[in-house]
């Protein structure tokens, strides 16, 4: 079942009814059609509206404004339970006092008249659920008496029984301990194929998302920055926020320039970028992105060298990088060459390298990237048209924020300053008065600044307390 | 500290084959055999310690729980028993006299009955009605505070104040004996076109005096039972709700498939204390028909075992009393054995 949204909204208002313009925003704008049969993986860090989307599209949560289609039904006005979706919740919501056959057989009895199946048949469907996640052999258990993986496998029974049109998952995997988690992702993606039905889960987990996902909706702020294959959008991430958010060890950023077709980081020109402007940027370096060079363009002072398992990675230091450590992942023979102590120089891998405007974040293309970006693009169109990355200005936190705790009563007060200096200088002043709004940006910015970041935290709160 | 624990608690192996000890075998002997006086001395005196700060809590409990328990099993099989007789000197003969007289007692069954009655009937009604009064003031959100304190108010009013108000909604008021009105109840019961009914007064049958004090009794018991079913109610996750939403239950299947099981501790919490509470009915008995402990006319016919044993001690027959307390006790007992028998296959912990 295709999943389309449509222009989804979803406000919160502010809990403090004094500030009335506090509320947060928690999905913005939100337009994503996501493929018949697939597995999505809803991907950013927490408070960024990915569980306010899930809960929408299961109807626990009415949006704001927007549309939400299965298929070609609108189901935006549908009661949750009329939608046809299983929802495997964080903690899996087992009713502790049923067994797991009882558990996987609650969404059944509930069904009413045509659909109502006879008792043999119920439990035959039960059984089938539970053999596909492989828990038969404990129907007559407690959920109590389960492993986490096996209660999480139960939960996704008893959302399967129902044969859902789309399954819902939320933070399936948060629960479980890291070999669990391994081995649970694997099962997931299994069950998924195996049922065919269209799945959607939600992770704050790069590496969860892009290791059994189809396709990956990388968001921040309740709005969409990137969709599209894992692979793909880590190969080629749209804007800087996409590229620190994927990839472990996460990627390098330098502050940088481009003149005259070079890229510089600090004074060093690291190699030519052909068909790229004269601008401030951000370098993101990829780890894996860095080869050793006496003759390589990037000199950076050498702080450590850490061995984990076959991975060996430099770590080294350079004043204009915005992590505190740059993290260079090199195969083992090149790093006995590496001194511990010293300057070391880097050659760096074009295709490893991706530059972002300072001002908007977005993507600069040069040289080679330019026609390996259109040959990307027109795969995706030719796999399915699945791919969008977010356009124009980006979201960020200080400037949403602001904008939403504008708070009422300091507008009536700068409005009475106004009226005030209105009064005074209305005789000097020829040009009609300016609207309040504009004298509300010069009013108190460290207050304002102040509104940001506690509305910032009022986000992430209401967002952690839709979870619970 | 712990080596020495270990020293002595170590037999030295010369003593248990029985060879004859070197002296400094025997010293090092005499040396252990002193430290474990001298840590045994000490272990005693921490004992000490850990009673003396028991004691002020022990006293008062074996003066006013255990000596009273004690005393009422000695006195119950004691015949005839008089508490001022003893007090002068007479001594009584072992046996089952007491028991006999109070199971003969005119009023006996009478109060049997009456208490059987009264706690099996407001039991299973309260703990309903309190079921449905705490699901519905935890779905609502506005004037919340308010519903709660109103439910709470009989919890934190004296019960013979209550049932004096009872004794006035139900009963005619009488001034000097002319009937001034015919009560609250029975005027609104007329609005209904329902004849007035003699509920409590002179004449009033034993069945209307029982509906009375079922309401009373029930209405007295629902601030306490609504209070834990809300606590056991706010601490539900929320999540088991949304699942039951998505998997499509009805509000009824969810009540009884969701929210009572797994309230289900606090539903047997709530019914065994109701039960003991119930067995113990006395004061609503009293606040509603005085110490008559019936309708005028008909005294003693409202009376419970409670009841039972009051009048025995206001007659001076502690041996009486005593035997109807043992009585009352064996009766509650048997109700608690059942009711954790029940729940234990009921309640989901």
């Amino acid at each position: 079942m295709k999943v389309v949204l449509e222009h989804l909204t979803k406000i919160f208002p502010s809990r403090n009814k004094k500030e009335k313009n506090a509320e947060v925003v928690a999905v913005n704008d939100f337009n994503l059609e996501i493929p018949d049969g697939k597995l999505i993986g809803l991907l950013g860090p927490s408070g960024c509206g990915k569980s306010t989307t899930l809960y929408m599209i299961s109807g626990l949560q009415p949006p704001t404004s927007g549309k939400i289609y299965f298929g070609e039904d609108d189901v935006t006005e549908l009661a949750a339970e009329n939608r046809g979706i299983g929802l495997v919740f964080q903690n899996y919501a087992l009713y502790p006092h049923m067994t797991v056959q009882q558990n996987i057989l609650f969404p059944l009895q509930n069904l009413k008249g045509e659909n109502r199946l006879s008792k043999e048949e119920m439990l035959a469907r039960a059984n089938e659920a539970a053999k596909l996640v492989q828990i038969d052999e404990y129907m007559n258990r407690k959920p109590s008496e389960l492993s986490g993986g096996q209660q999480q496998r139960v939960a996704i029974a008893r959302a399967l029984v129902k044969m859902p049109r789309v399954l819902l998952l939320d933070e399936p995997l948060s629960n479980l301990d890291a070999r669990l988690r391994l081995q649970t992702r694997e099962e997931i993606r299994r069950i998924q194929r195996d049922t065919g039905i269209t799945t959607i889960f939600v992770t704050h987990d790069q590496e969860e998302a892009m290791s059994i996902s189809d396709y990956i909706v990388v968001m921040k702020l309740g709005v969409i920055m990137q969709t599209g294959k894992p692979q793909w959008v880590y190969d080629d991430p749209a804007n800087l926020f996409v590229a620190k958010f994927l990839g472990t060890p996460p990627i390098n950023v330098f502050r940088g320039r481009i003149e005259g077709e070079k890229l510089y980081i600090g004074e060093e020109a690291v190699f030519e970028t052909k068909g790229a402007e004269d601008q401030e940027v951000y370098v993101g370096i990829r780890p894996e992105g860095f080869v050793l060079d006496e003759r390589g363009g990037l000199t950076c002072s050498v702080s450590g060298i850490d061995v984990m398992g076959r991975d060996v990675s430099v770590v080294s230091t350079n004043e204009n990088s915005l992590n505190p450590v740059i993290r260079s992942i090199v195969s083992a023979d090149e790093a006995g060459k590496v001194s511990a102590v010293g300057d070391v120089k880097f050659r760096l891998k074009e295709n490893k390298v991706f530059i972002f405007n300072k001002e908007t974040e977005a993507r600069v293309y040069f040289g080679a990237q330019v026609a390996a970006h259109e040959a990307m693009l027109s795969a995706m169109k030719a796999e399915g048209e699945f791919y969008a990355f977010h356009e124009g200005p980006l979201p960020r936190e200080a400037d949403d924020a602001s904008k939403q705790t504008q708070p009422e009563e300091k507008k009536g007060f700068t409005v009475s300053v106004k009226n005030f200096f209105g009064k005074i200088g209305a005789a000097f002043r020829k040009q009609p008065e300016t609207p309040a709004e504009n004298a509300t940006a010069e009013d108190t910015p460290a207050e304002s600044a102040e509104n940001a970041a506690e509305s910032a935290d009022d986000a992430t709160q209401t967002e952690s307390e839709d979870k619970e | 500290m712990k080596e020495q624990e270990k020293d002595f608690v170590e037999e030295t192996p010369a003593a248990v084959e029985g060879t004859p000890l070197t002296e400094a075998e025997q010293a090092e002997q005499d040396l252990r055999e002193k430290r474990r006086k001298r840590n045994a001395i000490k272990a005693r005196l921490r004992n000490l310690k850990g009673w003396v700060y028991l004691l002020p809590a022990l006293v008062l409990l074996a003066a006013f729980t255990l000596w009273p328990i004690i005393n009422t099993l000695r006195i119950a099989f004691l015949n005839g028993y008089n508490g001022l007789a003893e007090v002068g000197g007479a001594t009584f003969a072992f046996g089952f006299q007491n028991f006999v007289n109070v199971v003969n007692f005119p009023d006996f069954l009478v109060c049997l009955r009456n208490t059987l009655l009264l706690t099996v009937i407001t039991v299973p009604i309260s703990t309903m009605l309190a079921l449905l009064i705490a699901v519905a003031l935890n779905s609502i959100k506005w004037l919340k505070k308010v519903y709660q304190t109103i439910f709470f108010l009989p919890y934190v009013t004296n019960a013979i104040a209550i049932g004096m108000v009872f004794n006035a909604m139900f009963g005619e008021v009488l001034i000097n004996g002319t009937p001034l009105s015919i009560g609250i109840i029975n005027s609104i019961l007329g609005v209904f076109g329902i004849e007035p009914i003699n509920w409590i007064n002179v004449g009033s049958s034993t069945f209307n005096n029982m509906v009375v004090l079922i309401i009373y009794i029930v209405w007295n018991a629902l601030p306490f039972k609504i209070l834990v079913l809300l606590g056991g109610l706010q601490n539900v996750d929320k999540q088991y709700y949304d699942a039951a939403k998505v998997d499509g239950a009805s509000r009824w299947r969810v009540f009884w498939r969701v929210t009572v099981p797994l309230l289900s501790p606090m539903i047997t919490y709530v019914v065994i204390t109701g039960f003991i509470g119930g067995f113990k009915e006395y004061t609503s008995v009293v606040g509603i028909f005085g110490d008559s402990m019936g309708a005028p006319a008909a005294p003693g016919s409202m009376n419970t075992m409670v009841g039972l044993i009051y009048d025995c001690i206001a007659k001076n027959n502690g041996g009486l009393a005593a035997a109807a307390a043992l009585i009352l006790f064996l009766i509650i007992l048997v109700a608690t054995i059942i009711n954790l028998y029940v729940s234990k296959k009921k309640t989901h912990y």
